[in-house]
Formats: C-alpha cells, sequence, structure tokens
C-alpha cells in the first residue's frame, strides 16, 4: 500500500448517477486483493478536506503508449454521485490529477474451491464483487444475485457474465429483470444451491435480510461494509461497527478499515449494525 | 554562515524544548497518529521529530457510540471517546515497534481521577523507550462533579503537579481552548511543574443533518480540528507564548509548510500536525521540507532564527 499521486485515464457515466473511473497505478495489481479498497484525495485544494473510501472494481493492464514501454497498469473504480465529494469526481477528466492511498483494509477470504458461491450484490455494493469473482470464477461454480431499485441501479452485469458468472437481475419496480427485492432471489438459490457460501455487499437493511437468511440455513457468509472514514489506515478509529459480544458495559468495536471492511458475518453484532443510520460514504459524501 | 550550514548548506532545524531536543520541529498531534505503526507504511519515522502516540489511559477505553466523525467545511468533528488499549498493553504490545526508530516518543495520556493521572505516570516513568509524555487534561474529573480538569485552574495545577511528582521524564502539557482566558491554565500548569505546553486541542463543536434532525455524531458533540481551527489555534499559542516561560508546542489546522511557519514565527518552538495526516499521510515530510526550503529562500541558517520573530 501506498499513496499514488497520479492521473484520470477516464472518467464516465456508465449508468444514470453512476460513474465508472480508470487511475493509473503501476503496481497497484500485485497487492491488490479482492474486497481491499483505496482512499481518493478528489483535488489538492479543499474542500472536501478528507479523502472518501471507494471499493476496488478491478486492476488491468493497457497496451504501451509505445514500443519498448511498460503497458500502463490501471485501477478501476464505481461511484455513485451523492454529495460534495463524488460531485466533484463526476466533473474530473483524462489526464486530471488525483491521489490514491491503497490498497487497504482486509479483503474477501476465497474459501473451499469446493463450494459453490453466491455473490449478492446491492446497487454501488456490486463494486468490491467483481475481483472476488474474477478469482473464483476458474475454480468454482459462483453465482451473482445483483439488486436495484430500478434498470438504472444495475451495473455491469455484463462484465460478470464474460467471467463465467452466472447472473440474477432483480429490481424492486421490475424494470430489468425479476421484480422484487434481491433476497427473495437468494432464498430461492440457496433451496437450490444449499452447499453454498454466501458473500453480500450492499445498504444494510439488505445486508440485514441477507444477514437472516444465511443464519437460519447456517451458510457461511462474508459481508463487506461501507463506514464513513477519516484515515483509512487503522489511525482514527472514526470507522468502528459493533462487533460480537458488544454490550454497553464491555464494548467490542472492529475498525472497518483495518479489521475489515469484509468480516465474516459471525464476527459482528447483528442486533445493533440496525441502529446505526446507512451512513455508508458512498451514500453521503 | 555557521559551519554546519557551511558543510551542508542546510540549515540547522534542531530545536530544543526544555531539554528535550529534536532533529525538526514536526510531530504529529496525539490521536491522529495512532501508534506510529499505522503510518509507517507511508513515511519514514525516522525522518519525524518526535512520535506522539494515542492518548492512553489506565485501564483499555472502548471509546463512543458511532458515527463518530463529520466533515464540515475546512474541519472535521470527531468524538472518538479516546478509544485506547490501555497503557499496560501499550507497553507490552504497541512500544516495541517504535524501539525500531531513532526518533523520540512522547506518549500522551489521560486520567479521569488524579489517582489515575499519577498511577499512568508512574508506570511510564520507568520505561526507557518513552522519551517525553504529553498530558491531556481535556478530561472531566468523575470524583468532582465532572469538571474538565483543563479548564479549571486548581484542578490543572493538581493535575500536573500529582503527575510531575510520579515522573522522572519531560512533561509536556496539552491545553483545551475551551475556555475564556488560555493565558490563566497556561500558568497554572507552569508553576505545577511542566516542561512545556502544547496547544490546542480540539474546539468543542456540533453538526446536525437537517433531513433526520439529528446531531451528526452520536455523542452529539465533539472536537473541531483542521485548517477551520486554525487563525483560533494561532492566536491562542501568541497569547501563550506571551504569558508563560517554558516552550510552547504550536497545534491546531497545520496542513502546509506555511501553516506551521507561522507557528513557529509567533514563537511556537515545534509543532503538531493532527487531521491532515489523513488527508497526506505524508503531510509531515512536506511540511519539514517546506521549512527547509523557506529557510534557505530566507538566508537563515538556523530555524532558532525565526521561532518567535513576529514584528509588532
Amino acid at each position: 500500500m501506498k499513496n499514488y499521486k497520479t492521473i484520470i485515464l477516464s472518467n464516465q457515466e456508465i449508468s444514470p448517477g453512476y460513474y465508472r473511473m480508470r487511475l493509473l497505478t503501476p503496481g497497484f495489481s500485485e497487492t491488490a486483493r479482492p474486497g481491499q479498497f483505496l482512499m481518493m484525495r478528489v483535488q489538492q485544494s479543499l474542500p472536501p478536506l478528507l479523502r472518501r473510501p471507494f471499493g476496488i472494481f478491478r486492476t488491468g493492464f493497457l497496451p504501451a503508449d509505445c514500443e519498448g514501454m511498460p503497458p500502463k497498469e490501471y485501477t478501476e473504480i464505481l461511484y455513485k454521485v451523492v454529495g460534495r465529494g463524488t460531485n466533484i469526481m463526476a466533473d474530473l477528466h483524462r489526464g486530471d490529477k488525483v491521489e490514491v492511498l491503497g490498497p487497504l483494509g482486509r479483503g474477501f477470504d476465497v474459501g473451499d474451491p469446493s463450494e459453490e458461491k453466491i455473490l449478492v450484490g446491492g446497487g454501488i455494493g456490486l463494486v468490491p464483487l467483481y475481483m472476488l469473482a474474477e478469482s473464483l470464477a476458474s475454480r468454482c461454480k459462483v453465482r451473482l444475485l445483483m439488486g436495484g431499485r430500478t434498470r438504472d441501479d444495475i451495473l455491469a452485469v455484463t462484465e460478470f457474465e464474460r467471467l463465467g458468472v452466472e447472473t440474477y437481475v432483480s429490481t424492486d419496480d421490475g424494470s430489468l429483470g425479476e421484480e422484487g427485492l434481491v433476497t427473495r432471489v437468494l432464498e430461492r438459490k440457496l433451496d437450490k444451491y444449499p452447499r453454498s457460501s454466501v458473500y453480500a455487499c450492499g445498504p444494510m437493511p439488505m445486508l440485514e435480510a441477507v444477514y437472516r437468511i444465511c443464519h437460519r440455513r447456517q451458510v457461511p457468509l462474508q459481508v463487506s461494509l461501507e463506514a464513513l472514514m477519516a484515515c483509512g489506515v487503522g489511525a482514527c478509529l472514526g470507522c468502528v461497527v459493533k462487533g460480537v459480544g458488544h454490550t454497553e458495559e464491555s464494548p467490542r468495536y472492529l475498525c472497518s478499515c483495518k479489521q475489515g471492511p469484509v468480516f465474516r458475518a459471525d464476527q459482528l453484532d447483528w442486533s445493533r449494525l440496525g441502529e446505526e443510520p446507512g451512513y455508508c460514504e458512498g451514500c453521503k459524501s | 554562515m555557521d559551519k554546519q550550514t557551511m558543510k551542508s548548506g542546510r540549515p540547522n532545524l534542531t530545536v530544543d524544548i526544555g531539554g528535550l531536543v529534536l532533529k525538526n520541529p514536526v510531530m504529529p498531534a496525539s490521536g491522529t497518529f495512532g501508534y506510529g505503526e499505522e503510518y509507517a507504511p507511508f513515511l519514514d519515522l525516522n525522518c519525524l521529530g518526535a512520535v506522539v502516540t494515542k492518548g492512553l489511559s489506565l485501564r483499555p477505553k472502548a471509546g463512543n457510540p458511532t458515527p463518530r466523525i463529520a466533515e464540515t467545511i475546512s474541519g472535521m468533528l470527531n468524538a472518538i471517546g479516546l478509544q485506547n488499549v490501555g497503557v499496560d498493553d501499550f507497553i507490552k504490545f504497541k512500544l516495541p515497534f517504535l524501539r525500531e526508530f531513532t526518533t523520540p516518543v512522547i506518549v500522551n495520556f489521560f486520567g479521569n481521577t488524579l489517582e489515575e493521572y499519577g498511577e499512568v505516570a508512574a508506570r511510564l516513568s520507568d520505561i526507557p523507550e518513552v522519551t517525553a509524555v504529553e498530558l491531556n487534561i481535556s478530561c472531566p474529573n468523575v470524583k468532582k462533579g465532572g469538571i474538565v480538569f483543563g479548564t479549571d485552574p486548581k484542578a490543572a495545577h493538581e493535575a500536573v503537579s500529582t503527575v510531575r511528582k510520579q515522573l522522572n521524564k519531560h512533561l509536556m502539557v496539552k491545553l483545551t481552548p475551551n475556555v475564556t482566558d488560555i493565558t490563566v491554565i497556561a500558568r497554572a500548569v507552569e508553576e505545577a511543574g511542566a516542561d512545556s505546553i502544547s496547544c490546542i486541542n480540539t474546539i468543542t463543536g456540533m453538526a446536525v443533518d437537517i433531513k433526520t434532525r439529528r446531531p451528526r455524531l452520536a455523542n452529539r458533540t465533539g472536537g473541531l480540528s483542521g485548517p477551520a481551527i486554525r487563525p483560533v489555534a494561532l492566536r491562542m499559542v501568541h497569547q501563550v507564548v506571551q504569558a508563560v516561560k517554558i516552550p510552547v508546542i504550536g497545534v491546531g489546522g497545520i496542513v502546509r509548510p506555511m501553516d506551521a511557519l507561522e507557528f513557529l514565527i509567533v514563537g511556537a518552538r515545534a509543532v503538531q500536525v493532527g487531521t491532515a495526516n489523513f488527508v497526506d499521510p505524508a503531510s509531515m515530510i512536506t511540511i519539514i521540507e517546506g521549512i527547509e526550503q523557506f529557510l534557505l529562500e530566507e538566508g537563515l541558517t538556523d530555524i532558532n532564527q525565526l521561532i518567535g520573530s513576529l514584528e509588532l
């Protein structure tokens, strides 16, 4: 992990309100693991003061500009425009300077390759699941359940299909795929493939529902949480979540940026997580 | 030019803070740099004037409920609640990492009673790797109806003299700005035996989410830091420098080299960098280099020619 003073290679709107930004990041893909994130400084001047955390969508290589040069290594993030930071980001162009700190945090444990895997993504929560699918697809059966409010919230599904992942889309309004919640699809898939393990990222109500389903069926679950962060490296302790066994008398806080953002579901105190406001940085920045 | 500068062409950045000699005047503010280890991948700790660790208490402390942070214009509010591993685990598990570096270690700590202050001081006093301590007196005294030690000259004096009796190291005392006249508190801690004063701690603030109409921090209020507080911090450092004879360390919203230079010019012997570490993990290195560059541009051979050079 390091701080990259780098440039934007491209920044395009891929669906209304959602952008894909490609950054030049030499050396990044050697260390980036599925489920890790980066902290982005969107401009040198203030505001915004603090960096914004974004899940790493994927890394890759572009052909060199000219013969004899090494190929250009890039990292992609997907983001939703929701506040001051992401509004500034949406206006940035190829060649603009940004700073990227990463890769940060603890990612997914890819688990036993003999088990089938179900990935559950809600809206922009799809982001950390792509690299996971990439590392799993050649080794085991991977199914992606992708949910959103409308068709606009359904992102990058064809890219998962290209990896050989089976994909199922659902929207609340039925404008794309099946009408209804992604968790209903999850119930059905677990009926059919009960020995799967589940990986999920999305809004907190979705994660809670996924947790209840997996807990009832005793299916292993890993979740990627989004939290408000200042430092991203475990120093400020601003992004903690309540761990299992947490009480007022003996609080057990886990640091989302350092001990997460991916947690095994049994590490977390689910009775308390719902009390937190839905303050995912993706939604408020 | 003096001999050292002629030889190396570089100005002298060494400062002497009441016997505590630092190779340059830049160190992190407690609570923004973890226990040092968190930032070691991003900068060479040996380049810093000192490392200041996260505030410790006698026993581990879990901290406040979330949300604990909120960004405001040019600043951030925090109510972490002094979450820390406790003094014993710090000595056992965190301090060994810092032993690998040559940089002096300044250990910040706090207490909720005079007895706790004394006990933590006693445990740190015999640890050779601890170069100095920084005393946080911005905490309520639970035995005295919750009066904040650092807002009452008598309580501040008691806390500092209790620690002074237990400690055979440099004693830096960090002052809260949430008082009517900071010079009264500064003189009280000087009289009680402080070797230096760092100021300011965060300024108490609040932010509200207008849609939910709830405070943006679970704790309702929190400490404001970042560039937003710098002019207030600079004014208070200026006042404290005038009021006491012991050295003063300037803290509050320092992000760029020119910010640090302002504090040095009003008389701070050194500076602490806080929120800027979150924005750019290498900001202290940029600030050290910027100070050196400024001295060269101004034709100064020694940083001590700049410190306290304010023209009035």
